[in-house]
């Protein structure tokens, strides 16, 4: 291994059984199995997916590294396996110091335990010793701006609460390599700038990031290289901007409707997913100057207590221009989570700029991602007399309405 | 532990690859590296109990108290079983706290990593950590109710030989087999959904096949090896032979050891053969 490097993989490659559980889940079936001599599935063969395959990736010490793609692209895989949580199916990897996974924040947190109790608790959990935490205890709970609640069981915070101080105690861990998954997917916008601030620090410290997200603003702003992944293989590897430009220009499903193979694993599935514009027509090109559609066709297979549904746009620059959650409108009641087959539609006014869009689809709950992708990539069409200048212009949305401009008749009054 | 700069010291480098081989080994010097942490679940496990429970420490005393109770009227009383000469209280109360110590440590075993599932898909650690910390709050019980014990026995005039210096192995043992079983368990629950379901059933067959309300001396000859194979019947016997001045374990007792230590290391060779893919399936 060369010295300078930090990771390095080398024909990398996992490999996992579609279904749930191996070829047995229980365990009468394997003892029944045992008994006729056989192996109950081996007639079809368990169904087989390379989540990774053949990855050779070199980080550098010091490097910040973001990883992008697709649901489903290996993202979590590689992280999974660099972290030592699941073992990889062929190839090897490196890392050259202690590993710090941050998978998700809270991990192992106790809503009975106390504040201070969970902090030390979760220190344990990441890694860091009774004594360490002891040491940066003081910090952890200033950062997290939790001082008077240490001593009230964890049950009791407030969201927000709850996620500062999962976030402080990950933040004051000091591995050598840090690698982060989708920690900005929770809380508001002033807890996630908290998260890159302390992530570029993280950076400037020296050490080895590798930064997962779908905000891919975000990304590129912490990572001045970029690796994207797709179906377990390496598509894209160099200079940020150009990784996601070329990621954002590849034909991610670019059309109008997107159906999904069922994953019989989870309790709700996506069925399809379809932009249509005001008459209800499929398109793939919308103008811009009228309202469009966003629906979402999915299946509950078993009640889901607090379901959720969300759709987000991201524009050419990789900036998040909306994400409407189903939960954000008042609360639906009861009914949200019953089994059954559902269409959720959602109407978007024409204030959007022209341009290229990538739409990107969630289901799940607080706790737990369902579903995640973003399926989709559509063009709102300018109108003819949109001047190629305005078009060009740097803007989330555009208003449209109109300026009202009149000559003031006594000026100086 | 800390290191803040690499410079200092070249970071070790880990390599990770698929496992290959009939067995990784038994991975005892990481177990050890990662001790606290098997504290810190102990230590959770017992704060969560007191926290839960509204009778707390009463709790725990109560439910022994309960059972021998019940079984010293019905099985003492009403059918006079024997009890190897000793008071059936004092024999029965201190087969059912050994008892009680082994299944519930057997059972938080068993249920350990299910119940952290998140934390095995998301962090790192020494998997054997769990199942073992989860035995070891069941000892704070064990000591508790060893002090009633100590009541009992002075009630009933009942003095320890002095193998009660003994009495510490006689607790490993017990230790040993609530862990063997529980490691089994543990990495069966992870792999096949029906196994809790099995849990309760089997606790109530193993309670009746060991000698805890009932005395193996009235198990004849030959039959004793047999019923010695259960790894229980040694625990109980030393236990209650240095505990309570019962008569000294003979052979097949020593029999049930071995076999108690020959489950333990089972269990760990068989945990750590399965345990690369408890990431992926639980």
């Amino acid at each position: 291994m060369n010295a300078r490097h930090t990771i390095e993989t080398r024909g990398l490659g996992k490999r996992y059984q579609l279904g749930e559980g191996g070829s047995y889940q229980t365990l009468r079936e394997m003892l029944a199995s045992l008994v006729r001599g056989r192996r109950p599935q081996s007639a079809r063969g368990p169904e087989m997916i390379w989540a990774l395959r053949d990855l050779d990736l070199t980080i550098d010490d010091g490097e910040a590294v973001g990883l992008i793609g697709r649901n489903g692209a290996g993202k979590t895989t590689l992280l999974k396996i660099l972290a030592r949580i699941t073992e990889p199916t062929t190839g090897v990897a490196r890392v050259r110091g202690r590993v710090g996974a941050l998978l998700e924040v809270g991990t192992g947190f106790h809503p009975e335990l106390t504040g201070r109790e969970n902090v030390f608790l979760n220190g344990a959990v990441l890694g860091m010793s009774r004594s360490d935490t002891r040491r940066r205890f003081d910090d952890i709970v200033a950062f997290a701006g939790v001082e008077r609640f240490l001593d009230t069981p964890l049950k009791r915070y407030s969201a927000g609460m709850y996620l500062r101080l999962a976030f402080s105690v990950a933040a004051h861990l000091e591995p050598d390599v840090v690698v982060v998954d989708e920690v900005l997917a929770v809380g508001d916008t002033e807890f996630q700038q908290k998260c890159l601030m302390k992530m570029s620090e993280f950076g400037s410290e020296g050490r080895t990031v590798v930064f997962v997200s779908h905000d891919l603003g975000a990304v590129a702003r912490l990572c001045p290289r970029m690796v994207w992944l797709d179906k377990g293989q390496i598509a894209a590897d160099g200079e940020s901007q150009a990784v996601v430009d070329a990621y954002l220009k590849s034909g991610i499903g670019a059309g109008a409707k997107v159906d999904f193979a069922p994953d019989g694993a989870k309790p709700a599935q996506m069925l399809s997913v379809l932009v249509t514009d005001a008459s209800g027509r499929p398109a793939s090109a919308l103008p811009r100057t009228e309202p469009f559609e966003i629906a979402l066709r999915f299946s509950v297979i078993e009640r889901i207590p607090g379901l959720d549904v969300s759709a987000y746009l991201i524009n050419s620059r990789g900036v998040h221009v909306f994400h409407e959650g189903w939960a954000d409108h008042a609360s639906l009641g009861e009914s949200i989570g019953a089994p059954g087959e559902y269409e959720a539609v959602l109407t978007v006014p024409a204030v959007l700029p022209a341009g290229e869009y990538t739409l990107g689809v969630w289901i799940g709950t607080e706790v737990e991602d369902l579903f995640w992708e973003e399926p989709l990539r559509f063009r709102l069409q300018p109108t003819s007399h949109d001047r190629e200048e305005a078009i060009r212009r740097s803007r989330v949305i555009q208003l449209s309405s109109p300026w009202r401009v009149s000559p003031r008749l006594h000026p100086g009054e | 532990m800390s290191r803040s700069a690499p410079a200092a010291s070249e970071p070790a480098v880990i390599e990770i690859r698929p496992s290959t081989g009939f067995f990784p080994g038994l991975g005892l010097r990481e177990l050890w590296n990662y001790r606290e942490l098997g504290l810190f679940f102990a230590l959770r496990d017992l704060q969560l109990r007191y926290k839960q429970t509204f009778f707390g420490v009463a709790w725990t005393l109560l439910q022994p108290l309960a059972a021998a109770a019940v079984f010293a009227f019905t099985l003492g009383k009403l059918a006079d079983l024997p009890s190897d000469g000793l008071p059936y209280g004092v024999f029965v109360y201190s087969g059912v706290i050994v008892w009680t110590f082994v299944a519930t440590g057997l059972e938080a075993a068993a249920r350990s990593l299910v119940e952290d599932r998140s934390l095995v898909e998301r962090v790192y650690f020494p998997r054997l950590l769990a199942p073992i910390a989860a035995v070891l709050p069941g000892l704070l019980d064990l000591a508790i109710s060893f002090a009633v014990l100590g009541v009992f026995m002075a009630v009933a005039d009942v003095a320890p030989s002095e193998a009660i210096l003994l009495l510490p192995l006689a607790v490993l043992a017990a230790v040993i087999v609530a862990a063997g079983a529980g490691i089994w368990l543990c990495a069966l629950n992870v792999q096949y959904r029906d196994v809790r379901h099995a849990l309760t059933f089997l606790i109530q067959i193993w309670f009746f096949a060991s000698p805890v309300v009932i005395s193996s001396s009235i198990i004849d000859g030959g039959w004793r090896y047999i019923y010695a194979l259960n790894p229980m019947v040694g625990a109980l016997e030393f236990f209650r032979w240095t505990a309570v001045g019962g008569p000294p374990p003979g052979a097949p007792a020593l029999l049930s050891g071995l076999i108690g230590a020959a489950l333990v290391i089972a269990a760990v060779v068989y945990f750590r053969r399965v345990e690369r893919r408890f990431a992926d399936v639980i």
